[in-house]
């Protein structure tokens, strides 16, 4: 540590993105905690809806919920096994629980859990991961790069990737009334507003076309659908004319707005905030594959290896997220 | 610590008898699925007759015939392969048709070798992988409170099962909770799937933990029907904390050849020894108690 005092400030570098990061850009509309918010208008509805948190309550804006219901919110400390039994324990007796913590705690450490408690008697818990993907810089402790990759084997479990607010406000009270086990990629604080701007409402299994266009079709999910947004207008200025299909659902799939959006002959983009491993880029192309259906596919997304701690924006741009990176890649594959 | 003594009137004959016969034909009937499938977690389900005879027939506030009557005591059995000692007590309650025991792990049966809740009625979930039962216990029973609900959740755990950390993080949340409304019981046969417990990894002392953790904690012999009903007697009445019911039980219990076999985590009866082993237990009821010879192993 540099305890001297300069005369002039020297240029600052850019420093760590740890849990509070926001990944809004600068001059992007955002909506606070859109999660606890709409959870806690859900629960005002539905008695039935409790949350729990691993002692990440405030780190995943599940705090907006316990200070609205606060004999609905039960706080489980730092014990991602138990939270996820207690979980399926309330949903048994015929509560709806939210349960909430990082995503690698939910999936890495109380897999088990997830798996026998709850997907396996496929209980109505909803389970919310926060910091998915490259969200933090802090390092791969908390970089859940591969939580889709885990799961998307588990039988039953309906996997949520939303795009931004409006996706998450929207996705809360269909994971609600989904019968079964649910896990949503949560973006927290400050999160981007995107969608109202489109002809745009999430539904829980579907892939939704936000913009056509007749030379490249991204396929997207999560976070990196804003992106693919702003890389798809920016394009315009190269007379690259550029498709978003939204697929906010990674599981159930849906192969069929898939298989027919891809076989238009447009070069294939996916795009997604998880490791090219196991995620958006593997479905598509498995789906594609299954069906006998080819397509020039280009998968945009975090490689495969653990990822260095740093500024997201420096992160982003090193692993190829940014929309800079993006737009540079489909020039160089068209 | 030690065996506690109960300010609770004792228990009558009666009372006993009954329990004695119950838990008699709850080992009589995992024999007969032991013998149907040619093995199974014999030893365990004699070790635990006693503690399911009372628990099933004695403390559970439960209907037979509507196993999913939602103002029901659940009783959480996260060691799925003691399933075979449950079907028996399910049996015995009244749960399960006796004939049906004869299905026992074979294929399309409501009574698979591991205990799931998805094919059998009145298993409240499925066990197997272990530490799981208590956390799931935490979460009935803070859901329960919540609904005002009057019902009680016991968790059937073994000693082995104590080596896994999230029936820790799980006792932890039910103390921190303060949950009365759980009952843990813990089977300490001092035996698990590699060796003694003591020489796989030490779990003792077992009551000093559970205290340390929160737990209004009582340990008796689980093999004592007496002792077993002097103990949920007193629990009746505690409040402010969840409670543990730590009972030491002998593998093999009421089958003197098998009590005295090499211990054994997956204990083998040959094909011509049912039958000599069901005459042995019959002989032992006959002449009192299975439970009535001393165990010895309590208050380490």
């Amino acid at each position: 540590m540099n305890t001297s005092t300069p005369t002039q400030a020297p240029q600052r570098r850019l420093t760590t993105s740890a849990m509070i990061a926001s990944i809004a850009e600068e001059g992007q509309r955002t909506t606070k905690a859109p999660f606890g918010h709409a959870l806690a208008r859900l629960a005002d509805e539905r008695p039935d809806v409790v949350g729990l948190s691993a002692d990440l309550a405030k780190y995943t804006d599940m705090h907006v919920f316990r200070e609205a219901h606060p004999d609905r919110f039960f706080q489980m400390g730092m014990a991602e096994q138990a939270m996820l039994g207690a979980a399926a324990g309330l949903a048994e007796v015929g509560l709806t629980p939210f349960a909430s913590t990082y995503s690698v705690f939910a999936t890495r450490r109380a897999y088990d859990f997830l798996c026998l408690d709850i997907a396996e008697p496929g209980l109505n818990v909803n389970v919310v991961g926060a910091l998915p993907g490259l969200t933090t810089g802090y390092g791969p402790s908390h970089q859940a790069t591969e939580d889709l990759a885990i799961l998307r084997a588990m039988p039953g479990l309906t996997i949520v990737d939303p795009a931004d607010s409006v996706d998450i406000e929207q996705a809360v009270p269909a994971l609600a009334a989904h019968p079964g086990p649910t896990y949503l990629r949560l973006l927290r604080g400050a999160v981007p507003t995107v969608l109202d701007e489109y002809d745009y409402r999430f539904e829980l299994g579907k892939a939704a076309e936000l913009r056509g266009g007749r030379d490249v079709l991204f396929v997207s999910t999560g976070l990196m659908t804003v992106r693919a947004l702003t890389a798809a207008r920016e394009l315009e200025a190269d007379h690259v004319d550029v498709a978003v299909l939204h697929v906010p659902t990674i599981k159930p799939f849906d192969r069929e707005t898939v298989l027919r959006e891809t076989a238009k002959g447009r070069l294939v983009v996916t795009l997604e905030n998880h490791s090219v491993v196991g995620g958006l880029a593997e479905s598509v192309a498995s789906c594609l594959a299954f069906a006998r259906q080819t397509a020039h596919l280009v998968p945009i997304g975090l490689p495969d290896e653990f990822l260095a701690a740093g500024a997201l924006p420096t992160l982003h741009d090193r692993y190829g997220l940014s929309v800079e990176a993006i737009k540079r890649r489909v020039k160089r594959e068209l | 610590m030690s065996t506690q003594a109960f300010a609770t009137a004792a228990p009558s004959t009666d009372r006993l008898t009954a329990l004695e016969d119950s838990a008699y034909r709850i080992r009589m009937h995992a024999l007969d699925m032991g013998e149907t499938q040619g093995q199974g977690y014999i030893g365990q389900a004699l070790g635990v007759a006693d503690l399911l005879a009372v628990v099933y027939k004695d403390v559970l506030n439960h209907r037979p015939d509507d196993p999913e009557w939602p103002g029901r005591d659940r009783f959480l059995l996260s060691i799925g392969h003691y399933a075979i000692a449950l079907y028996a007590a399910l049996a015995e309650a009244g749960v399960l048709d006796v004939a049906e025991l004869a299905t026992y792990g074979s294929d399309d049966s409501r009574l698979p070798m591991s205990g799931m809740a998805s094919y059998t009625p009145g298993m409240e979930i499925s066990g197997g992988s272990l530490g799981h039962g208590l956390g799931v216990a935490a979460g009935m029973a803070l859901g329960l409170r919540h609904q005002g609900s009057g019902a009680r959740v016991y968790n059937l755990l073994s000693d082995g099962e104590l080596d896994e950390g999230s029936t820790w993080e799980a006792a932890l949340a039910c103390a921190h909770h303060g949950l009365d409304n759980v009952t843990a019981l813990v089977d300490v046969n001092a035996l698990q799937a590699d060796g003694p417990t003591k020489g796989v990894l030490r779990t003792e002392p077992v009551t000093a933990k559970w205290e340390a953790f929160g737990w209004h904690a009582i340990r008796v012999d689980g093999n004592d029907i007496g002792a077993l009903v002097a103990a949920f007697d007193s629990l009746r009445g505690h409040r402010g904390s969840p409670a543990v019911l730590i009972c030491d039980t002998r593998i093999g219990c009421g089958v003197p050849m098998l009590e005295t076999r090499e211990k054994a985590h997956f204990m083998r009866v040959e094909e011509h020894e049912w039958q000599l082993a069901r005459k042995q237990l019959t002989d032992r009821h006959n002449r009192g108690s299975a439970g009535s010879a001393s165990v010895g192993s309590q208050g380490k």
